[in-house]
């Protein structure tokens, strides 16, 4: 039995249970396989857990464990590190869970805040710095750590409200569809809901870096003088929240 | 070829995040302390910033479980590099993988699964070793894995394997003394005859750990102290070995640090005592 035959059999193994010759078949090596089977799904089922532990008490213990097996069946591993597998864990909520949004927006929370913990380091630009700006060749930087999506439910309340160790308030759809921010300040990731505005104006800086650019647009849509001052409130907020990271003039 | 791993002599524990605050807070006194590499192959936050207060205090050996040296098909090139800038910022004692493979073509199954002791599966394992440590420009040590199936067809030994091993690549030994009992155990082979098949000039490392047992079969739990039989082998190891880092390698069901300490504790004058009996031996 050549080393990659070998190795292929003890995929399969693990990942559909069927077993082949080339592992041994008596009952000393079923057992031994039945080790590595264990090990193998239970290591899955801890990194999801770790991964999503308030959607885990959104859900219950019972629906998580359902989706964490059904995760594993229909997709194995493949990146060098186990908290990648957490990733693509949205595609089998979804599935499971299609007309739960506020599943998927509590998903896409824990993710992003797990990702924006290990994301490039950057240092935050301080307010003494935007002295000498010229703002109409100004291009900003938006942290490393910068996540975003659409929010159409209190997705950020139940995640407060869990994350905090306080009972979580029923599910309910917002007003509005707002957005959802994750970042890193220092080495602690945030979590801010926005209205859609902001939401817009963040990406649209984070796209373009211009600042006279992000002036226009809200000008655009608000006028000249509530444009303008909205551009400098935004801007002033998102420094004192460290999501701005540079500055260079072009 | 010898082994071209540097020497340190010295006592350390595995870093663990239930114990950052007390090595950031405290003078913990272990020589040295090992991180799981994975754990800190990342872009940057608050655990490369850790790791780097941590360094500043102690020396540290990364201690990787993804490298899968064992795998038909080869390394991965996106590892390599990103151990490589890890290695090359820390500066580690060692770098150290396991004895097994965890990776078959795109399919990753996170666990240090056993290679079968074969000339092809030498071949395979030794090219794999000449590439990560060129990569690296450095030695590794290598592990023997806990293991829970022996295939049928082996055409040596663990020990002859990893002899052969060393010998060919110039890579170091790191023993796992809890390994070895647990391999012994579930496979049936006399320790001894284990750490008789050992060249000793190429362990630079040794981890002492706990295991549990399972329905048939001791597992390698890393969840409760360090058993006696293991601690016996381990004093007759260190009657064995040169100058070794010894290690206490708790994963699970992490104790208060002071624990752990006094376990450590254990591995010292044990350490110590075989040190004074091969003086006496050699006066």
């Amino acid at each position: 039995m050549m080393l990659a035959d070998l190795q292929r059999d003890f995929q399969t193994w693990l990942v559909k249970a069927e077993s082949s010759a080339s592992l041994g078949d008596g009952a000393r090596a079923m057992a031994g396989l039945a080790v590595y089977q264990n090990n193998y799904r239970a290591q899955l089922v801890g990194c999801l857990e770790q991964s999503y532990p308030q959607l885990r008490a959104w859900i219950g213990d019972e629906a998580f464990r359902t989706a964490a097996i059904t995760h594993i069946d229909r997709h194995p591993p493949h990146a060098w590190t186990l908290d990648a597998y957490a990733e693509g864990f949205d595609c089998t909520l979804l599935a499971l869970f299609p007309d739960n949004p506020d599943v998927h927006e509590l998903a896409w929370v824990e993710h992003a805040l797990g990702a924006a913990f290990v994301a490039q380091d950057a240092q935050a630009v301080p307010f003494d710095a935007l002295a000498q700006i010229d703002w109409d060749t100004a291009l900003l930087s938006i942290t490393p750590s910068f996540r975003s999506i659409v929010a159409t439910t209190n997705a950020e309340q139940v995640w407060s409200a869990l994350w905090e160790g306080q009972a979580p308030p029923d599910s309910a759809m917002l007003e509005r569809p707002a957005g959802l921010l994750v970042w890193r300040r220092g080495y602690t990731s945030c979590l801010k809901q926005v209205d859609a505005v902001e939401r817009e104006a963040l990406l649209q800086l984070h796209a373009s870096g211009s600042f006279a650019g992000l002036c226009d647009w809200l000008v655009e849509r608000f006028g000249e003088a509530e444009g303008v001052a909205k551009a400098g409130e935004l801007l002033a907020n998102w420094l004192a929240s460290e999501l701005i990271t540079g500055i260079d003039a072009v | 070829m010898s082994t071209n791993s540097t020497h340190f002599s010295g006592y350390g524990l595995g870093l663990r995040k239930e114990h950052y605050r007390d090595f950031l807070e405290k003078q913990v006194a272990v020589d040295f302390v090992e991180v799981i590499s994975e754990n800190f192959m990342i872009a940057g936050g608050q655990p490369r910033h850790i790791l780097r207060q941590i360094r500043e205090r102690h020396p540290v050996a990364l201690h990787g479980v993804s490298m899968s040296i064992g795998s038909a098909d080869g390394l991965r090139d996106d590892y390599l590099r990103r151990l490589k800038a890890l290695a090359d910022e820390i500066e580690p004692l060692f770098v150290s993988d396991h004895l097994s493979w965890s990776r078959y073509a795109a399919f990753n199954s996170h666990d240090l699964l056993p290679v079968p002791y074969t000339v092809e599966a030498l071949d395979i394992v030794c090219a794999n070793i000449d590439q990560a440590q060129d990569v690296l420009g450095r030695a590794m040590l290598f592990e023997n894995p806990s293991s829970y199936l022996a295939f049928d067809g082996a055409e040596m030994s663990e020990w002859e394997f990893l002899a052969a091993m060393a010998q060919r690549t110039g890579c170091g030994l790191l023993l796992d003394v809890n390994n070895i009992y647990v391999s012994a155990t579930n496979h049936g082979f006399d320790p001894q005859q284990f750490i008789a098949g050992i060249p000793f000039q190429h362990v630079r490392q040794i981890h002492l750990a706990g295991h549990s047992q399972g329905a048939e079969l001791l597992i390698d739990t890393h969840d409760t102290p360090v058993s006696e039989a293991v601690w016996k082998l381990y004093s007759q190891v260190m009657g064995l070995a040169g100058p070794v880092a010894t290690m206490i390698e708790r994963d699970d069901d992490i104790p208060p640090l002071a624990d752990l300490m006094l376990e450590l504790s254990v591995a010292r004058s044990l350490g110590a005592l075989r040190a004074s009996y091969r003086q006496m031996e050699a006066a």
